[in-house]
């Protein structure tokens, strides 16, 4: 039964919403015309909100600085390539703690999302030492498995609660049909989890493209992503705010319009299984 | 199907991991003016070697920091050459990290290396890294704020008078500060200011049995000094500056003085960048009472080869290439006088071009002479450096100290409270680490 909602509150709870929503997006906006503007007036009191004399000049120095392409290219493939490794691992693991738990899951659960809870620097010394003697440094694949590992716990969690929700009566009706465990988990849970896997994995995309603590510390130039371009103009003597805002503008705008085209799927995968 | 399709094409892409040739060097740097206009510049460099390919990392200060830090402890090797400051030079050739530099080649001119910057960067008289760029600290003032209020800047000014004349200058109404200072926590921030200023006031960071000083009077002196003028004088929010906060307020007139590193000059002077560029004077760093410490700040980046590297011999062609006298000419060939990396050499300062082209080479000349990183207080020290302290401890501590110090300028705590803090963290730091040491 739908509520009846007056006019006022329907217009108080927009403006509410809308302020909050600029709010939000107002460092990104804020960013992106500061890029537009030079390095005088980008440090300009009172600041000019549009109205200087706007230039494309930051880009082209940016352009002429560094290889945008490359470091996309590397975001690109570290990105999907540890989202798509993370969820190989992962599927098969919230299968078996969602339909075939023992009485050591919950605690196996809590074990991995403790993983997160360690302040990451703790671990760079041996990871380092790892790499170096593996020839992963400043690698593409290197960063791929350092970042699924990183996000691994994430993913199985995330896949772990959709999957609860879906009824294990399905799965035994497949199983008395004779399917077999890889076909049961590939034709008949997968199609059924679409949306909670789609989330997860804009979401994992999401953090590996803005990961910047792992991503710096283990790349140089041949496999740095756009973490390292943007930490190239950022400097503690001397203002390059354009400049910087320039190359942040150029190392998210990627990942925003991914966002953008994907919120519907990226919503609904959340709320998924939340009402019922 | 497409997952596949995808993973396949991620695994393909995964091998592109890029096919160097044999003599590529990796040069790990800073993002700064002088560094930048180094890599625009390096085709002389290939010209003149030819088979020596350049690659370059540009990471932020404090990341560089940590990065190259953690691959010159682990031997990795990722790279050739890595820009580092004083800080780091002593301490990473103590512990045998860097290459002494003996092959800069026949022309290198070593002997006309400003001696402060050459010792600064030499370890039992050997050189362990080339100096790019150097700073010391000076005072930046407006002189028609001056000329208003009545006041001649002396060049070699006292504390006291500074803190008049800020005073003086002062308009909160229309916000003209009349001194904007480092306030912003971190080692290399607000504590390089503070321990200069501690310096110039006759304080010490150790005594000479490693025993820390904040219980002394000079400290307090210094500190209070510090607060009082701050809060009267200087802008609002003084505890979240750091050097490019206090360069935007300064270009864009808010500041009657700003006392900071000399190369700051080149930015203020800059009429692209500052409002106020025809309008700055330059004094050399205040001394206290009868005092004569100028609080030897001084700062340096270098070039310098990690011990793990395989391309020694090429890295040193490079960074004899970097820092020769002939390396200031190509620049000023290229993009005039006012831009050549500033504080390395004693010719530079000799040269009548650069004195025309930079006004405030004189007094950066004087500045960097004036600071001594040996001996940088009044009373004795077991340790060298003059804005920092030349231990891998330090790091820490002085980043702790420094939220302290800010803490007590926001208002948050009573300088008492902040001396008294950072003598009990620094005692039980140091007594962790194992001080004094033999």
């Amino acid at each position: 039964m739908a509520r009846k909602v007056s006019t006022r509150r329907k217009l108080i709870m927009s403006a509410i919403a809308w302020t909050l929503g600029i709010l939000i997006f107002f460092p990104i906006l804020w960013t992106f015309i500061t890029s537009f503007k030079t390095e005088a007036e980008a440090v300009a009191s009172p600041p000019s909100f549009l109205f200087f004399h706007w230039t494309t000049e930051n880009y082209a120095q940016v352009q002429e600085r560094s290889d945008y392409f490359l470091h996309f290219m590397n975001s690109v493939v570290v990105s999907l390539g540890s989202t798509f490794l993370g969820l190989l691992i992962a599927i098969p693991a919230a299968w078996a703690m969602a339909f075939s738990p023992t009485k050591r899951t919950k605690d196996v659960l809590m074990w991995m999302l403790s993983t997160k809870m360690m302040p990451p620097v703790g671990a760079l010394i041996p990871i380092y030492l790892i790499f170096r003697d593996g020839g992963l440094l400043d690698t593409r694949t290197g960063l791929v498995i350092v970042l699924t590992l990183i996000n691994l716990p994430i993913i199985v969690w995330m896949l772990y609660t959709y999957f609860k929700e879906i009824p294990g009566e399905i799965l035994e009706a497949a199983r008395m049909d004779g399917a077999s465990l890889p076909k049961e988990i590939v034709y008949v849970l997968t199609p059924m989890a679409v949306p909670g896997i789609a989330s997860t994995l804009l979401l994992n995309i999401i953090l590996s493209w803005n990961e910047a603590f792992w991503t710096l510390n283990l790349s140089a130039s041949k496999a740095a992503p756009l973490t390292a371009f943007i930490a190239s103009y950022s400097s503690p003597e001397g203002l390059f705010y354009a400049k910087l805002s320039a190359a942040s503008t150029m190392a998210i705008a990627p990942i925003l319009i991914m966002g953008w085209f994907s919120q519907k799927q990226l919503v609904r995968g959340l709320t998924f299984g939340a009402v019922k | 199907m497409t997952l596949k399709t995808i993973l396949l094409g991620a695994v393909s892409a995964l091998a592109f991991s890029g096919l160097a040739s044999a003599e590529t060097l990796t040069i790990a740097t800073v993002n700064n003016g002088d560094m930048i206009r180094m890599q625009k510049l390096t085709d002389d460099f290939k010209a003149k070697n030819p088979g020596i390919d350049l690659e370059w990392v540009t990471l932020e200060e404090n990341v560089l920091r940590q990065r190259v830090t953690t691959d010159i402890a682990t031997k990795s090797g990722q790279y050739d050459i890595m820009t580092i400051g004083t800080y780091e030079v002593p301490i990473w050739a103590k512990q045998g990290w860097l290459l002494p530099l003996d092959k800069l080649g026949a022309n290198y001119d070593q002997a006309d290396l400003l001696p402060a910057i050459k010792d600064a960067v030499s370890v039992d008289g050997k050189l362990y890294a080339a100096p790019f760029y150097g700073e010391s600290a000076m005072i930046m003032y407006r002189k028609d704020l001056f000329e208003k209020a009545g006041l001649t800047m002396p060049e070699n000014p006292k504390w006291d008078f500074i803190a008049d004349a800020a005073r003086k200058i002062t308009d909160k109404g229309s916000e003209t500060y009349g001194i904007c200072l480092r306030g912003k926590a971190g080692w290399g921030e607000n504590m390089a200011f503070i321990t200069a200023l501690a310096n110039s006031f006759g304080g010490r960071w150790f005594d000479e049995s490693w025993k820390a000083q904040f219980d002394q009077p000079e400290w307090k002196q210094a500190l209070s000094f510090y607060v009082n003028l701050m809060k009267d004088a200087g802008p609002p929010g003084a505890s979240s500056n750091g050097f490019n906060e206090n360069l935007a307020l300064f270009q864009t007139g808010k500041c009657g003085m700003w006392i900071d590193a000399t190369v700051a000059a080149s930015f203020v002077s800059n009429p692209k960048e500052s409002k106020v560029a025809d309008k700055v004077g330059y004094a050399l760093f205040p001394t206290s009472g009868d005092l004569t410490n100028h609080g030897n700040w001084l700062w340096a980046w270098n070039l310098g080869i990690p011990a793990g590297t395989k391309k020694a011999e090429a890295a040193q062609k490079f960074i004899s290439w970097a820092t020769d006298k002939a390396y200031t000419e190509l620049v000023a060939s290229k993009e005039g006088w006012a831009n050549v990396p500033p504080g390395t050499r004693t010719s530079l300062y000799t040269n009548a071009e650069y004195q025309k082209a930079a006004p405030f080479a004189a007094m950066t000349q004087k500045a960097m002479t004036a600071a001594n990183t040996a001996k940088p207080t009044v009373k004795p020290v077991p340790y060298t450096g003059g804005q920092f302290v030349a231990i891998p401890e330090f790091q820490g501590i002085g980043t702790a100290v420094g939220q302290q110090f800010s803490a007590a300028l926001a208002g948050q705590m009573t300088v008492d409270q902040a001396l008294q803090g950072a003598q009990q963290l620094t005692s039980r730091e140091m007594a962790k680490a194992g001080y004094p040491k033999k």
